[in-house]
């Protein structure tokens, strides 16, 4: 009855295919925000592999990394959202594949 | 408290950047107070490194690094952003978008950068390279009126973020198998082979070595650049293809030092190769470009091609050349590109190389500057950039990567073409428009001086800078 | 190793079987008598007006930024309040510088009129 006994490769394959999940998201689709979620996924994929290190490691090192990695999170969140905000007010879309002024 | 003046560079520049911006919200009337502030924060930043020259240590628990190579790349980054400062404010201007962030930003770009410089620490270089990356998103879409900016911060925000993504991954995998996130134990555990899981080991270095040539722009991930740089404003293009540039391949110098011990010869291969296809890529793509910007968009990928040749080198040559590279480069392309910006109109006008037919005659002065910039930067003596070059490639041939220099010998040869080409087209070619050119520079005067001494100096005493750089590596 | 998991199986099967169960036992059991009053959106509140779908003011959106913005930096605090004692009066003073850097943020949104409403 100890979920300790969780074995270390179990949260890092679990964090892999969240982030595979994240990065085939990103390539996939079209729309500016869901493109972001999907990069905030790879983020907490990567917070959650800090967090099972650390764990694993004794070591609070990790812990403390995934506080930074919430706050530069929300730092691209605010920023990204006010990008989308000012394309939309030029253009009225958000879909990535109709911001083609430059060719991509 | 002893920590805090031994980083007192980087600790005022963080506070001042963020007092710039009270500074800026307080101040009744817009654009004078705030820019001298960032100003004076900027010289007195700049004052502040110079007895850290003489100080090698750690500070804060071990987080940064004070001297050495950091001092050397504050220094770099502060006249970066006083430079980008003084082009700055009159283009703004020019552009009727005068608002105040525009001097904070550049602040915390210049800290961001800073913070990357000093790492000791995984973390540190994080948090640094975020700073930089998330004031550039916004800087490059500061024109919020313009769909070219508002499309490039768009570019550059999405794939910038997912690039955050691979480099934070990375750091993950790299702290999982070594057990820590300082670099000299991550040395340690390297060296001694206590290593947790081997194989995460390689894939965390790999993925770092992707997030990072991300945001420095070179090959297979160089897709953004010129898209970012052509769409982004002009002076903010200058800042972040040169000290951005730097700064994200500065982060590199800690992490190679640490996990690539001198016999690992993969890394050092995979690194060559990434570093020979930069530079045949961006020179080769520049070559048929019709906009100056984006002509110096790839121009500069080829850049980031070159400078990872010192990285690849991995000795003190190598590292000596990739500062005295990074130094000579930063002063020769925001040369170039405040000369670009000066010559442009508003809304994207007088970009096309066509439009520089005959700038000879229309203004002489800048066209003397625009060809020694360009003379620079395809590397002919006596200027600063033959000299970077000189440099890099001896280390590349000392460290047995003769094919690598052959190919950046090359790929100088092809970029001669285009560099040489503008010249010609200044001074041979006749302007069909025949319209006054407006030849007030204004602030951006003093950025063109400043540069142009820079490149001229370096190019004539390489020593004193080779010196130096090659004291922080032995 | 996954007879450590059987309590979790367990529960799951009994918390899917109980919900799945009573949904059933409603559905064919329960006697249905309609009046226009039980099927209105909702029973015993305000009538709906019109279609929640629509687009609303970037104010919220402005708002809402800020307090994510504002309320991350909190996280930063728990460890430093767990630590309190062992950090002693130089992770006070960095706190405290912390918070400065904090609160000049908070000037700038305010003399910037971010907060305004109208």
């Amino acid at each position: 009855m100890n979920l300790q006994s969780v074995p270390i490769e179990w949260y890092l394959s679990l964090s892999a295919v969240l982030f595979t999940i994240g990065v085939i998201g990103v390539v996939t689709r079209r729309n500016a925000i869901i493109i972001f979620m999907s990069i905030e996924l790879m983020l907490n994929a990567v917070n959650l592999t800090f967090v099972s290190f650390a764990q694993f490691l004794g070591d609070s090192a990790g812990q403390m990394f995934v506080f930074f990695v919430m706050a530069v999170a929300a730092a691209e969140a605010a920023v990204g959202l006010a990008i989308v905000l000012a394309l939309f007010r030029n253009k009225q879309t958000v879909y990535v594949d109709q911001v083609n002024v430059m060719k991509w | 408290m002893n920590d805090f003046i031994l980083a007192a560079p980087l600790v005022a520049m963080s506070f001042l950047s963020v007092i710039c911006i009270v500074v800026d919200a307080l101040s009744p009337k817009p654009g004078k107070i705030p820019f001298m502030f960032a100003g004076f924060s900027l010289l007195g930043a700049l004052l502040l490194t110079i007895p850290t020259f003489w100080y090698h240590g750690t500070a804060f628990q071990n987080m940064i690094t004070v001297g050495g190579y950091s001092a050397f790349f504050d220094v770099l980054f502060l006249i970066g952003g006083l430079l980008t400062l003084f082009a700055g404010r009159p283009y703004i201007a020019r552009e009727h978008f005068d608002h105040d962030e525009f001097y904070s930003l550049i602040m915390f770009s210049v800290a961001g950068m800073m913070v990357i410089g000093h790492s000791n620490n995984l973390l540190i270089s994080f948090i640094g390279i975020e700073i930089m990356s998330v004031s550039f998103y916004v800087l490059s879409g500061y024109l919020r009126k313009s769909i070219r900016s508002i499309e490039s911060a768009l570019k550059y925000f999405l794939l910038g973020s997912f690039a955050t993504g691979f480099l934070v991954f990375g750091i993950a995998l790299l702290y999982g198998a070594t057990g820590t996130l300082e670099f000299p134990a991550m040395h340690a555990a390297v060296v001694a082979d206590k290593l947790n899981f081997p194989n995460l080991l390689t894939v965390g270095i790999a993925l770092v070595l992707i997030g990072l040539s991300f945001k420095a722009a070179a090959f297979p991930f160089h897709q953004w650049a010129p898209d970012v740089y052509e769409g982004a404003p002009t002076v903010v293009t200058a800042f972040m293809s040169t000290a951005g540039k730097a700064a994200s391949l500065s982060a590199l110098i800690p992490v190679i030092a640490a996990v690539v011990p001198q016999t690992n010869w993969k890394v050092g291969m995979v690194l060559a190769v990434i570093s020979a296809a930069t530079m045949l890529v961006g020179n080769i793509s520049a070559v048929v470009q019709s906009n100056i910007k984006r002509m110096l968009a790839y121009s500069s990928v080829a850049h980031a091609g070159y400078l990872m040749m010192g990285f690849v080198a991995n000795n003190p040559n190598g590292m000596t050349g990739v500062l005295f590279y990074s130094a000579a480069y930063l002063f020769m392309q925001i040369g170039a590109f405040v000369i670009v910006s000066l010559i442009e109109k508003e809304n994207d006008g007088n970009l096309q190389l066509a439009d520089y037919a005959g700038l000879s005659k229309r203004n002489p002065v800048l066209a003397a500057l625009m060809a020694l910039f360009m003379f620079s930067l395809a590397g002919i003596p006596p200027m600063a950039g033959f000299f970077g070059k000189y440099y890099l490639f001896i280390a590349a041939v000392e460290a047995g990567y003769t094919w690598l220099t052959i190919v950046a010998v090359i790929s100088s040869m092809i970029s001669v073409y285009f560099y040489i080409g503008l010249v010609v087209t200044m001074y041979f070619k006749d302007s069909t428009d025949t319209t006054e050119q407006d030849s007030k520079p204004g602030l951006a005067g003093v950025t063109l001086a400043i540069s142009c001494a820079f490149v001229i100096i370096l190019g004539l005493f390489p020593q004193l800078i080779e010196k130096l750089a090659h004291s922080f590596f032995m | 190793m996954i007879e450590t998991y059987i309590p979790v199986i367990i529960m799951i099967l009994v918390g899917l079987g109980f919900g799945v169960a009573n949904i059933l036992l409603a559905e064919y059991i329960g006697p249905r008598r309609p009046t226009k009053e039980k099927i209105s959106t909702y029973e015993s509140g305000m009538e709906p007006v019109k279609s929640a779908r629509e687009r609303f003011s970037v104010k919220f959106y402005m708002v809402a930024m800020l307090f994510i913005l504002f309320d991350i930096e909190v996280v930063f605090m728990y460890p430093w309040a767990v630590q309190f004692k062992a950090l002693g009066t130089v992770g006070y003073v960095a706190m405290f510088l912390f918070m400065i850097l904090l609160f000049a943020g908070y000037i700038y949104i305010i003399k910037k009129g971010a907060l305004k409403w109208d």
